[in-house]
């Protein structure tokens, strides 16, 4: 790539001697107005351009094997209950069991751990085949009655969940309404495990989303039940299950955090999950899973996309790269001459 | 229908308006509504209201309706401003006009008031410099003789004085009694004719009494001319306001939409069908996965009762969302561009006009690209082509050439002791020359004279004669006085013939004052001439030397003249005057009764003018048909002359290179076999590597355009060059609407009067600002002081405009398209239920802001450099052809703008999953790679950086990011600590390097291995450039052009007017039809709009 100034062409048939112009016959903004600024003309030589792939190779290929190896030393157990929960007599109606009030819902599993996973550990529930990006409920909320609580009359968006027996609903809309209400506990052996469930949410969210005096009211009153209560004696901002909730997931696939494990596991320890199986899937074919992940710089959870994709990427270039210097040997085409 | 004006009258003065001035297009309380009804006239804007209407209605909006208003409102807002201005601007200075002091008579006493008060019969006191403030019948001035002089140049752009006189039923009326005259003035209703004014005039007694006066436009002074040279005039209001021949004359022309507009708008046909099919489909869709999977999910709790207008919802929802792709910014952008395109003409250097200190301007702002894509440029000869600085050269009186030897008769000794000699047919020859003319001398304090003509023709001929001993010395009134060897004549001008267009000749009648014999002058065109002369004079040697004269390119005219008996004139008087005051067909009649003087001349001679070439037409007109520009020239000289001018500006080649034919006769017959003949030979000789160009005159022309237009348009098609002469205005207008209908882009070009029409029927019209007035440079889209300046004003400007165009235009529907596809592909995964994965803010900024703002900067790029193009004209056959803004190109973007919202939507998705999926987390992200992408797509796409474009690209993009950080600290934004969230993520950084490699990796290989190996010919220009190493020779780009020509031709074959140069008949053409096939459907809107275009292109052809 060079760099070449833009020279003015003499075309006036040679009459562009001096003038009187208003502006300074030199100068940016002369220039500008001749079209004539100084100008960078990179081109694209065969040079530059495999130069350009195989840098971009060489970043790449490391990156990928950074990050995967970032993901590969996250430590994993996922362990979907949804159907395991399931007692054996409500096994071809699900919908049944879980609308039956009178059935219990808990139920203990036990898994193993296959490795080493360092504290803290992080649980998450994840859903899957749950919209909570569909455009009906992911407006359905007021983020003004979260943070001023009754103060805020005007809560239309939260349609169709606003009001119940003639009472504002706080907090209103589909998304509260909709709360998840699975609750999970650990054991490793007997002594149960000691799960830490503040600071799961954002503090940010904590401190200036939701209202520090706002209380739960007239919540889950209504004919229709949807997931879970709230305790009305604790203000907003310290119900971090429903501000978890309330930051809606893009896809329906989604990991939301529950807890923290504060102690090492050690491979081959076998932990017991007591599940209160209470949150209605069924009825759409979701899925539930309770996740135990350690955490990487790059993310709570194993993903390897990243990593894979910087690979994949990163070998396409080398391989471009050394496909166009070959070509480029193979059949050189010097500047200005084609065949 | 007629007006009576009653002079001087108070009780009359209310059938009429007063003279208030409203240029303006708005009042105070209409401006609103008429404003935005004008605005909504356009269809986008239509679009537009309609989507930020339906945004309204909260239950389908995906987005806060603020995100379409805010935009509309800032447009419209921009264009009203705009507007409002313009309209304040012209309401001052009708303001000031109307609020102008004059003098008018009321009640018999002059007094001051203001111009606006001025009523129609009001006597007006002007004095000398003074503006006319409305249309005055003049009768009286401070001449004796009832002259004054006006300079016209506000009204036809002409810059000489023009003698007006008082009717001769007040001559010699001092100003006491033109305070109390009494009268009525018969005149038509107003109209914009500047040139015809046929009225009539009586007074009532105690002047003379019912003795009706004719009226024409001599006896006017129209409003905004100059007083000059006279120390006051008066004359009575007949027009008066809006009603004056300025102020009905005054319209809005026609806006002239260009080619690439026109493609835009298909393209945004385009665009909106493949929207609604979206539309219908996801709303199809949507609406079943509703039922079956919605209903199921609790959570979502839709009502099991549906109001009745539920299933439209759905559809309305991603109509909202996809309502975007067509970009609001678009028509901002281009005006914006448009308008510094305009600005870089007018601020060129290169185009300025240091003879006559006149820049180049743009008047019209919106057509820079077509100039770019000039197909035909129909070219007026003189003052065009020549300098029109005329100078006499050579002439023949009596058989004698005079001249012939030195090349300039005034040093001819000849002549000169001819003249000494007082040679009888060289002493009248010489009368008519100083005689038969408008011009006037104007005699300075030292003494010297000095020439005001309104014909430069005129004007060499009073030099000439000057330099021959016979000066002009004066002109008052009717009387002239000359000095001829030093002994002062005086001849009284009794009447003047007029020389019109039809006429092509003007006569004075003329009283010799020391004889009193009277006599009749003529000089005119020799076809015109010649025929009026007395039976039995030998005119052969005068017809060689027209020839002869012809043949070396001069402007012959010839002289004649005949002795009036007493008896004749004075009967033929009457009959003037007569048709001079007839009201109807006056110009016919005048016409008429002076044929009946203008017979049984005696020819003296024949004098022949030069009219150089100006600089570098050879060299222009050379370079302008290399770059494929077919060049017709439309004169209204002689054919001898034109063809001379023809060759000696390379406008066609002599043989055996080039072939001239002639197109002639003069009946429809001989007419219609000539031109067969013609276009036969034409068809044969194609192949041949020869210039071929063909002639036709005004006469053959006419019985053409009426009796065989359609052979014509074939000729046309097939025919690079032209040479038209003897034509009229109106037919260089008809010649301009044929080409055009054939769908070629036309350029005329002229500077006279007679252009006018034949340049505002044009697609550009170039007026050049010469010597012939301004109006040709008035009604031009462009106006420049020279022809030679049109090859930069086509090659570079109009050429960087067209390319700078064809980039932003698919720019900005792909950068819309992209993020609309991102919207469209968030649907599938949330349920098609048309949630929009950005938020409002995100939304608008990225499509009037960040993705605007770099983009514009585009005016700047170049992809060749000046030098390079002007070397390589050939190169503007992208340009006309339209190979960078087609279906087929603009097609390529599409697929990048799906490429990249694949990238970026499938990327974001897999590295933002699981506990990390949040919506604003993964909208920003999405934004983010989004904002990447165009910074490396701009990147790649300009050709050279200035300071200005670097600035606009990486300036924008950290703006992004600071804009972002200033709304991610704000508490109540919905996007509270997000950005600060991100950046403190690696993860985020790593994704937005894997969008870009991934997004542009493919794109920077194609690009590559286009250029590389598959190079266009401004490719290889480019190499060649930028190696520095030798640029092409012309041979060698001209044999590498034409085969890459036919590649990529191939390659864009859907453009509807594929034509190489070497013209095949466009009949034959229809490439795309054979490439209609497995496509998809979004391509299946443009083959199908491309084919109707094909279809409607090879009908236009035929239906002429």
């Amino acid at each position: 790539m060079e760099v070449e100034e833009a020279t003015t062409s003499t075309t006036g048939g040679g009459d562009t001697t001096d003038r009187a112009f208003s502006t300074a016959h030199s100068g940016a903004l002369y220039r500008f107005k001749q079209q004539n600024l100084p100008a960078w003309r990179p081109a694209l030589t065969p040079g530059s351009v495999i130069t350009i792939f195989l840098v971009m190779g060489f970043f790449f290929i490391p990156m990928g094997l950074v990050c995967l190896h970032a993901s590969e030393s996250v430590v994993e157990i996922a362990y979907r209950y949804d159907v395991d929960c399931v007692p054996e007599s409500y096994k071809n109606d699900k919908v049944a069991y879980i609308k039956d009030s009178s059935v219990s819902k808990n139920c203990t599993r036990r898994i193993r751990v296959d490795k080493y996973m360092k504290a803290p550990i992080f649980v998450y529930y994840e859903l899957d085949n749950f919209y909570q990006n569909h455009r009906r409920y992911v407006k359905s909320r007021n983020d003004k009655q979260l943070l001023y609580g009754l103060k805020q009359q005007d809560i239309g968006s939260c349609d169709p969940v606003q009001t119940a027996n003639g009472l504002p609903i706080l907090p209103c809309g589909l998304i509260a309404w909709s709360l998840f209400n699975d609750s999970f506990n650990f054991a490793r052996r007997t002594e149960p495990l000691k799960l830490n469930r503040k600071n799961i949410s954002w503090q940010s969210d904590r401190e200036h989303k939701f209202g520090k005096d706002v209380y739960p009211f007239n919540f889950q009153n209504g004919s229709l039940i949807g997931g879970g209560s709230l305790d009305p004696k604790v203000p907003l901002s310290e119900q971090e299950d429903l501000i978890v909730w309330m930051r809606t997931a893009a896809l329906p696939k989604f990991r939301k955090l529950y807890g923290v494990i504060e102690v090492d596991l050690d491979a081959n320890d076998v932990v017991s999950i007591h599940i209160a199986n209470n949150y209605n899937t069924y009825s759409f074919g979701g899925r539930k899973r309770v996740i135990l992940t350690t955490s990487k710089w790059l993310g709570a959870g194993k993903n390897s996309f990243l990593g894979l994709a910087y690979l994949v990427t990163g070998a396409s270039s080398l391989l471009l790269s050394i496909l166009f210097a070959l070509i480029h040997v193979r059949n050189p085409r010097p500047h200005g001459h084609s065949t | 229908m007629k007006r009576f004006v009653y002079i001087n009258d108070d009780s009359y003065q209310d059938l009429y308006c007063d003279n208030h001035i409203s240029n303006t297009k708005y009042t105070l309380l209409n401006f609103l509504p008429k404003n935005l009804w004008e605005q909504f006239s356009r269809f986008m804007n239509q679009y537009f209201l309609l989507i930020a209407c339906l945004q309204l209605w909260s239950l389908i909006t995906p987005v806060n309706p603020a995100s379409t208003w805010g935009p509309l409102i800032f447009i419209f807002a921009v264009s009203a401003t705009k507007e409002a201005w313009d309209d304040y601007n012209r309401y001052v200075s009708d303001r000031q006009a109307n609020c102008k002091a004059v003098w008018v008579v009321k009640n018999g006493v002059r007094r001051n008031i203001q111009a606006q008060e001025i009523r129609v019969g009001n006597i007006v006191w002007l004095r000398e410099n003074e503006e006319v403030p409305c249309d005055l019948v003049v009768i009286g001035t401070s001449d004796p003789q009832g002259i004054c002089y006006v300079e016209t140049t506000a009204l036809d752009g002409e810059t000489d004085l023009k003698t007006r006189v008082v009717p001769l039923s007040c001559v010699g009326l001092d100003s006491e009694q033109l305070c109390k005259i009494k009268g009525v003035i018969e005149c038509p209703n107003p109209d914009k004719d500047i040139r015809r004014f046929d009225a009539n005039m009586r007074l009532f007694p105690p002047f003379i009494d019912n003795d009706t006066c004719p009226l024409s436009i001599n006896n006017t002074l129209l409003q905004s001319c100059y007083l000059r040279n006279t120390e006051w005039a008066c004359g009575v209001a007949v027009y008066t306001g809006n009603e004056t021949k300025l102020g009905m004359s005054r319209g809005i022309p026609e806006p002239k939409l260009t080619a690439v507009d026109a493609m835009i708008d298909k393209l945004t046909g385009a665009i909106f069908l493949f929207q609604i099919s979206i539309v219908i489909v996801l709303g199809f869709a949507g609406n079943i996965w509703k039922d079956t999977e919605s209903r199921k999910q609790w959570y979502v709790a839709y009502a099991d009762e549906d109001p009745w207008y539920e299933f439209i919802i759905i559809p309305l929802r991603f109509e909202l969302l996809c309502s975007i792709m067509i970009p609001i910014s678009i028509k901002v952008s281009l005006d914006f561009v448009k308008s510094l395109y305009a600005k870089f003409i007018d601020w060129d250097e290169e185009m300025f006009d240091q003879e006559t200190n006149t820049p180049s301007h743009a008047a019209n702002t919106a057509i820079s690209e077509d100039l770019g894509q000039v197909e035909y440029i129909l070219t007026d000869k003189t003052g065009t082509l020549t300098e029109n600085k005329m100078i006499f050269r050579k002439c023949c009186i009596n058989g004698t050439y005079y001249g012939s030897e030195s090349g300039d008769a005034l040093k001819d000794t000849q002549l000169l002791n001819a003249v000494t000699g007082n040679e009888s047919p060289v002493i009248r020859f010489l009368l008519i020359m100083t005689l038969c003319n408008t011009v006037i001398p104007v005699q300075s304090k030292t003494g010297d004279i000095t020439y005001k003509s309104q014909s430069q023709d005129e004007d060499a001929l009073v030099n000439a004669a000057a330099c021959l001993h016979m000066v002009l010395v004066s002109k008052n009134g009717s009387t002239v006085g000359i000095i001829y060897n030093g002994q002062r004549m005086l001849y009284e001008v009794l009447d003047i013939l007029e020389f019109t267009s039809d006429r092509k000749r003007m006569s004075v009648v003329v009283k010799d004052c020391q004889t009193g014999s009277i006599l009749l002058l003529t000089k005119g065109a020799d076809e015109s001439v010649f025929p009026c002369s007395y039976r039995g004079q030998q005119i052969r040697v005068y017809v060689d030397a027209v020839e002869q004269y012809a043949q070396l390119g001069l402007r012959t005219l010839c002289l004649a003249w005949r002795e009036l008996r007493e008896d004749e004139y004075s009967k033929w008087s009457k009959l003037f005057k007569e048709a001079n005051s007839s009201l109807i067909d006056r110009e016919w009649k005048v016409a008429d009764v002076c044929q009946r003087l203008e017979h049984d001349l005696e020819i003296l001679g024949v004098t022949a003018i030069e009219d150089r070439l100006q600089s570098g037409v050879p060299e222009t007109i050379e370079m302008l048909r290399r770059s494929g520009i077919n060049f017709w020239m439309l004169t209204g000289d002689k054919q001898s002359t034109a063809i001379q001018i023809a060759l000696l500006c390379n406008f066609i080649s002599s043989e055996p290179k080039g072939q001239l034919l002639h197109i002639n006769g003069n009946t429809e017959d001989e007419v219609g076999r000539s031109l067969e003949r013609v276009l036969l030979t034409m068809k044969i000789t194609s192949s041949e590597p020869k210039d071929l160009a063909f002639v036709v005159d005004g006469w053959a022309l006419e019985i053409i355009l009426t009796h065989y237009k359609e052979a014509f348009t074939e000729l046309a098609v097939v025919s690079r060059t032209a040479i038209c002469c003897r034509v009229t205005p109106s037919q260089k207008a008809q010649l301009v609407q044929l080409l055009k209908s054939c769908d070629y882009r036309t350029l005329a070009i002229g500077d006279g009067g007679n252009d006018v029409r034949m340049i505002q029927q044009a697609d550009i019209g170039v007026g050049i600002s010469g010597r012939e007035g301004l109006q040709a440079a008035r009604a031009a889209d462009y106006s420049i002081g020279k022809f030679r300046f049109l090859k930069r004003l086509i090659l570079v400007h109009g050429r960087y405009s067209y390319n700078r165009t064809a980039f932003l235009s698919q720019y900005s529907f792909y950068k819309s398209l992209m993020i609309c596809f991102i919207q469209i592909l968030f649907s599938f995964l949330s349920g098609i239920a048309g949630t929009s994965l950005f938020n409002s803010v995100s939304l608008m900024a990225y499509n009037v802001f960040y993705t605007s703002i770099p983009v514009l900067t585009s005016v700047l790029d170049k992809d060749l450099s000046e030098k390079t193009v002007m070397q390589n004209p050939q190169i503007l056959i992208y340009c006309q052809a339209g190979r960078l803004l087609n279906p087929s190109t603009f097609a390529g973007w599409f697929g990048r703008s799906l490429y990249h919202a694949l990238v970026v939507f499938l990327i974001t998705i897999h590295a933002y999953a699981n506990e990390k999926s949040e919506m604003e987390e993964l909208s920003m992200v999405a934004l983010s790679g989004a904002i990447w992408l165009q910074a490396f797509v701009v990147t790649l796409e300009f050709n050279s950086f200035t300071f200005v474009q670097v600035l606009a690209i990486w300036g924008n993009f950290f703006a992004f990011y600071a804009i972002n950080f200033i709304i991610s600290s704000i508490p109540s934004a919905g996007m509270y600590t997000i950005m600060f969230r991100l950046s403190r993520d690696p993860a985020y950084w790593i994704t937005m390097f894997l969008i870009t490699g991934v997004g542009m990796g493919p794109i920077l290989a194609l690009k590559y291995f286009r250029y590389t190996y598959h190079p266009s010919a401004i490719n290889m220009l480019q190499k060649a450039e930028r190696s520095r190493g030798p640029i092409y020779s012309l041979a060698n780009l001209e044999s590498q052009l034409r085969p890459v020509e036919k590649d990529v031709a191939q390659f864009v074959s859907n453009t509807p007017k594929m034509r190489n140069p070497v013209y095949e008949p466009l009949l034959s053409d229809s490439p795309s039809g054979t490439r209609r096939s497995s496509l998809p459907s979004a391509f299946d809107i443009f083959q199908s709009a491309q084919s109707r275009l094909s279809l409607s292109h090879a009908r236009n052809i035929k239906d002429n």
